[in-house]
């Protein structure tokens, strides 16, 4: 079936199959930053932003794109350059793995709060699973840069 | 994974209603729980265009459309008011946000999953699901039902009656985004106290009780009214302890807010 959206700014119109997820579908088409992780829906490393809210792609169909607007990591790198200096200056990266679904979750969280505490950024990050347990590393990342941003960077 | 010959785009109730007629036919709302299995289906069919994503308010009551997300009743400024913040409480659990930004109320209540948070918080609210052809439903005798492939209808919409309830919502998890070990609901209204559980594992039911103004012994009661079962998660004496201790800290929560 074809399906036209936008994907990163730019419109687009592919060709998939009834059964293919939002994943697959991008990956096709060049995305390399989203991966997958679990395929059970509990791990994050998916993301993207699907009409602005932040989705599991691993759980979304293409098809369900169509008309929509799709972001991924590629389409974001100078928002994410920033943060993800942060996360690299506090050990966050470590394997770097979970990193591109940690980057656009976060994206979407700060787009939906400008100034989450300790607490919020736990709750909303709760859904990005890291491999390598660097949980306290990403969360002093994600504290520093919204204090970084509150001082008017 | 579920595959198929076949996606669809709804572009009518109608439409949807009368492909769902065919066996082949699956509803694609959230995909989360469907992708789990691998089934394959002549035809997916997707809702997301029949505009049912909403939470509409008056007087009387809330009306939430099928398709709204579990994130939309998280966030919903008046829903959370009304309610006291169940709706906050028994989503905020459930994976993560991305996760919420898809799951759907009507893939919650239309599966009737036994670890569903949704099904038993809106147990024990006063609330009824509507469906393209047989209607108005209370959500108490929709739950009852076995799910079965024979179950063609449509679910178009939940509603939730504004009828001064004062709710509180309680659960336990082994690890912060599991499915829960127990859920619990209580709300009040006037001199009635609702207990809904879910998670026994089995799917949630809601008991009433008259008040006795014994809170432990009300929560004991209601504890022992239901039936528990042991799996992997909890066993079922523990499963039975766990009620008992949530319901009475749901009920004294509504009893602390009623005097705040």
């Amino acid at each position: 079936m074809k399906i036209q959206f936008v994907l990163n700014g730019k419109k687009i119109t592919a060709e998939a199959e009834p059964s293919t997820t939002l994943y697959t579908f991008l990956r096709d088409l060049g995305c390399l930053s989203v991966k997958c992780g679990c395929e059970t829906a509990n791990c994050g490393l998916c993301t993207v932003l699907l009409d602005g809210k932040s989705v599991l792609s691993c759980s979304v169909l293409a098809g369900r794109v169509d008309g929509s607007e799709v972001c991924t990591l590629e389409g974001l790198q100078q928002e994410a350059e920033e943060l993800g200096g942060f996360l690299a200056a506090e050990g966050g990266e470590q394997c770097g793995f979970c990193s591109p679904g940690f980057l656009m979750n976060a994206i979407a969280m700060l787009r939906e709060w400008k100034e989450p505490d300790e607490e919020s950024i736990k709750e909303y990050m709760a859904g990005n699973l890291c491999r390598c347990s660097g949980y306290m590393s990403q969360l002093r990342a994600l504290t520093k840069y919204v204090a970084y941003k509150k001082e008017g960077h | 994974m579920i595959q198929a010959r076949n996606y669809v785009k709804a572009e009518s109730i109608q439409q949807a209603y009368e492909l769902n007629q065919n066996r082949g036919t699956q509803i694609v709302a959230g995909m989360l729980w469907l992708k789990m299995g691998k089934r394959t289906k002549t035809t997916l069919l997707d809702l997301s265009g029949l505009e049912l994503s909403y939470i509409r308010e008056n007087e009387e009551e809330f009306s939430i459309g099928a398709m709204t997300t579990l994130r939309d009743l998280e966030t919903h400024p008046a829903l959370n008011e009304v309610f006291d913040g169940v709706f906050r409480e028994c989503t905020k659990h459930i994976v993560g946000v991305q996760f919420r930004n898809l799951a759907t109320i009507g893939g919650s209540v239309f599966g009737r999953f036994g670890f569903s948070d949704i099904l038993t918080c809106l147990l024990a609210l006063d609330t009824y699901v509507e469906f393209f052809h047989e209607g108005m439903v209370p959500l108490a005798e929709f739950a009852k039902r076995t799910p079965s492939v024979k179950e063609r209808d449509l679910l178009l919409r939940i509603v939730i009656k504004k009828d001064g309830r004062k709710a509180a919502y309680q659960s336990q998890r082994l690890t912060k985004t599991d499915f829960p070990q127990i859920a619990v609901c209580v709300a009040k209204k006037e001199e009635t106290w609702f207990v809904s559980v879910g998670a026994r594992p089995e799917r949630a039911e809601c008991i009433q009780l008259t008040d006795s103004g014994d809170v432990a012994a009300m929560a004991a009661k209601a504890a022992a009214s239901f039936s528990y079962r042991s799996n992997l998660r909890a066993s079922e004496e523990y499963r039975k302890a766990l009620t008992q201790v949530y319901g009475k800290r749901a009920m004294c929560q509504i009893l602390e807010g009623d005097q705040g």
